[in-house]
């Protein structure tokens, strides 16, 4: 099938033909062009850990390792980018997985187990969604500055429950989900989980009206309360969502530790939202892609993986990860302008 | 002696964005120490026209020569240099700093290159807001603790302290008393008198037969009539011109007998405070009501307080005879209304997204069970709603903001076709849509009627509402002056009736 992209500008309503973008670019459309620079990166760093440390970076165990250090941002990220794409911001994810993980490691929640312990965690998550969605969609509060205020008190909640003290999980159910005994077919279970997340927040944003709601909303708000969408209630739900990863992000950061800190998810929010941008969704809202988010962790979580093994400092790292980060912007920025 | 060059002269600007024509070659002579006033609708290209002047946008075609030289304005910058400042109607002032901070902002008077000789800035402020007649304005006052007149006068000042011989004032009437209008226009002539050129914008027709000079009118990004003697052309020629028709336009054919079915649209009494006062009126299935009146006759206000976009201070809204939960759009929604927004890109298309996902936005529950979207429904539904409306491309997956106006107006009624909607209340259906594919969306509109639609109208081109709607209410200052069949109405009657009591007619 012949795709007419090239529109008339101005002028008359009769199709002129204009030149329009090549074709190849058409066929492959944008979203997967990203998809495809971005897993060239990761390739390129998969070749780059390979060259450098040959035996340990390609060893099985450290794949694995990667992957599981990617499931809990991976997850956090899943929430932000529908967040993002609603047009909002989500500074209280890493506070909220922190309270979560001490919240449900108290020696009071462990006297109940595995469910206990997840259902904590997700109750308080949702939780405090709920009151960022509350403050957001009907206090007519700032995205930036209600969850700002959510980041302080969660931490500060998170600190008064433990005392600054460690939390170590005594319910071995929990603990057997990071041990190798039970990975599938060499694939541990937190990873499954950060899989599974994955591909349902894709198929939401993607193949659901509620999908479609969200980027709506993040396009255009008023023109979505215009064509009958409830833009309210919508963003409480964003909120709401991005509260139950974060609970379901501190149950495997749980059961990864063994133990709940006060200090768990330092800094989150921000590898999320850089993960989401890198990624190609858009920090102004209305265009978000799953996929992007998922690939932008993993390069984030191998950086630090072969700087790690090359006993490289942390300082290194953080340059290299801003570096990519205007590297990816800008040549998004090259992409957009010639559609 | 040899007439003098004009000082300025723009000839055949063009300018176009995705989707429209803005400017269509557009000609402007102004003279030195004239009042040059530039009359159209919204939508008629002032903006644009104004934003090419100041050197904000660059035009596609057409020359600026500037004092008898072609010249480029490449940027805000250049166009202050040649001595072209702009007022605009949103003035651009920063709060938090002083009034002469603000007047020098990027030219400070300085010492040793850098530092700000603070007190020359203000002597020098001082100066210019007393020829501005305002000397009781302090300097060092925050720009933020000053009225929105005070505010005009400091954007003044600001135009002022650069060797100025073109001020442009976008409406600068609009946020001001009466007797501080009366200040403006004394500062118009006081410039005029030194030989500076205004270019001023007003909808207020008696300002432009106070001050003005000559009148250039835009219509459609083209200059229907240039450089027009502001003080004898008579006001109903000014206001043809920008309300009427440069093209004649075949209308559909109304058909011959009014519809008898109980009206699905009754609004009784619905009333918001200084915007209009309590309306009644009543749409049945199949007929098209048009509301016609000038700018600030309350259209927009009326058509959007119906939709719940707006709270109604008083009445009520009756669809199909229930009445509708005031100030909700979704109950308006959900009982069979549907909005063509006036504002089209800010208030009803979702830019980024295709024409199929712009289409089915507001009947996905049509579509999907469970929240989840059957997508080849969704396009097949999408396909079939801008198909019957011939939507060009015939291709919905193309992105909406790829299609020219009128097709882009054609996506958001295909939306409310597909939402299966009673009532269409259309603003101003043909703004920013080109001349020349007015007469297929007319056709399509009434279609709709046809098929038993009701269609509450509103134009600020009385044709189009005399050539399309079957009853007409005329608007004016928010209140409905006289009501008719379009059929015993024509042109002049509503123009009579819309500036009947207004000053100059």
């Amino acid at each position: 099938m012949t795709q007419h992209v090239s529109p008339p500008r101005g002028g008359t309503d009769k199709a002129a033909p204009v030149e329009g973008p090549p074709a190849w670019r058409v066929r492959l459309g944008r979203a997967d062009v990203r998809t495809l620079t971005l897993l060239g990166v990761l390739a390129v760093l998969v070749l780059i850990g390979g060259i450098t440390q040959p035996d340990s970076f390609l060893d099985t165990r450290n794949l694995q390792l990667v992957l599981t250090q990617a499931s809990v941002i991976g997850v956090v990220t899943v929430g932000m980018t529908f967040v993002i794409v609603s047009g909002g911001i989500d500074l209280s994810v890493g506070a909220i997985v922190a309270l979560s993980s001490v919240w449900a490691t108290t020696v009071a929640t462990q006297e109940f187990g595995f469910a206990g312990i997840l259902f904590t965690a997700i109750v308080v998550g949702v939780g405090c969604g709920l009151v960022n969605g509350v403050l957001i969609a009907f206090g007519q509060m700032v995205p930036f500055i209600a969850t700002l205020a959510m980041l302080a008190s969660a931490r500060g909640l998170a600190l008064q429950i433990t005392d600054g003290r460690t939390q170590v999980v005594t319910v071995p159910d929990v603990l057997k989900l990071a041990e190798r005994d039970w990975y599938v077919l060499g694939i541990p279970p937190l990873v499954m989980v950060f899989a599974a997340v994955t591909i349902v927040g894709w198929l939401v944003l993607n193949r659901t009206t509620f999908g479609r709601r969200t980027v709506a909303v993040g396009g255009n708000a008023e023109a979505a309360r215009l064509a009958g969408i409830d833009v309210r209630r919508q963003r409480l739900y964003l909120y709401l969502l991005s509260g139950l990863c974060c609970g379901i992000a501190a149950f495997l950061l749980v059961a990864l530790a063994g133990s709940g800190q006060n200090t768990n998810g330092n800094l989150y929010e921000l590898d999320a939202i850089a993960a989401a941008i890198i990624g190609g969704t858009l920090l102004t809202g209305g265009r978000g892609h799953i996929l992007g988010s998922v690939l932008g962790v993993l390069i984030f979580t191998t950086i630090t993986n072969i700087f790690a093994l090359n006993n490289l400092q942390t300082d290194v790292q953080q340059i290299a990860k801003g570096a990519i980060i205007v590297a990816a912007v800008l040549v998004q920025r090259r992409t957009a302008s010639t559609h | 002696m040899a007439p003098e060059p004009p000082l300025l002269s723009m000839s055949g600007i063009t300018k176009s964005f995705p989707g429209v024509r803005a400017l269509d070659g557009v000609d402007l002579d102004v003279q030195a120490g004239e009042v040059h006033c530039l009359l159209g609708q919204n939508g008629a290209g002032k903006s644009t026209l104004i934003k090419v002047l100041a050197g904000a946008h660059q035009p596609d075609t057409g020359t600026i020569r500037w004092r008898g030289e072609d010249v480029t304005l490449r940027s805000p910058m250049a166009a202050m240099r040649l001595g072209i400042a702009t007022i605009y109607q949103e003035l651009d002032l920063v709060e938090h700093l002083s009034v002469a901070e603000n007047v020098h902002l990027g030219h400070e008077p300085t010492a040793a290159g850098f530092v700000v000789r603070g007190r020359a800035a203000k002597a020098s402020t001082a100066a210019l807001l007393k020829r501005l007649g305002h000397p009781e304005v302090d300097p060092g006052r925050l720009v933020g603790d000053l009225s929105a007149a005070q505010q005009q006068i400091v954007s003044m000042a600001r135009a002022l302290s650069h060797d100025v011989r073109l001020i442009v004032m976008d409406e600068p009437s609009a946020a001001l008393d009466p007797d501080e209008v009366d200040n403006l226009f004394r500062i118009v002539a006081d410039l005029t008198a030194d030989g500076v050129a205004v270019v001023y914008i007003s909808h207020r027709l008696e300002e432009i037969r106070r001050i003005g000079d000559r009148v250039t009118v835009l219509k459609d990004g083209r200059a229907v009539a240039g450089g027009l003697p502001a003080e004898s052309t008579p006001t109903r020629e000014v206001v043809a011109l920008m309300t009427g028709r440069n093209v004649e336009y075949v209308f559909p054919e109304r058909p011959a007998a009014p519809p008898a079915a109980e009206p699905v649209l009754r609004v009784e009494g619905l009333s918001r405070d200084g915007e209009f006062a309590p309306l009644d009126l009543e749409v049945r299935p199949g007929e098209i009501v048009g509301l016609a009146g000038l700018v600030g006759s309350g259209r927009s206000e009326i058509l959007e307080t119906v939709y719940g976009a707006r709270k109604a201070k008083t009445g009520r809204v009756l669809v199909g005879g229930r009445p509708l939960r005031s100030g909700s759009v979704r109950a308006a929604v959900r009982a069979g209304l549907g909005l063509a927004p006036e504002e089209r890109k800010a208030q009803a298309l979702l830019m980024l997204e295709s024409v199929t996902r712009n289409v089915s936005v507001s009947a996905m529950s049509r579509f999907s069970r469970g929240g989840w979207i059957d997508r080849g429904a969704e396009l097949g539904a999408a396909r079939e709603a801008t198909r019957e409306l011939s939507l060009r491309p015939d291709n919905p997956a193309v992105p909406v903001r790829t299609l020219s106006g009128g097709n882009q107006q054609k996506a958001v009624l295909a939306r409310w076709l597909l939402r299966g909607c009673r009532v269409l209340l259309l603003d101003e259906p043909t703004r920013g849509v080109d001349v020349g594919a007015r007469a297929e969306l007319y056709a399509v509109i009434r279609r709709l009627a046809d098929e038993g639609l009701a269609v509450l109208l509103v134009s600020s081109e009385v044709p189009e509402v005399l050539g399309l709607a079957d009853r007409v209410l005329v608007l004016r200052e928010g209140r409905v002056v006289h009501e008719a069949p379009a059929r015993e109405l024509d042109e002049h009657r509503v123009l009579d009736l819309v500036m009947e009591g207004s000053p100059a007619s």
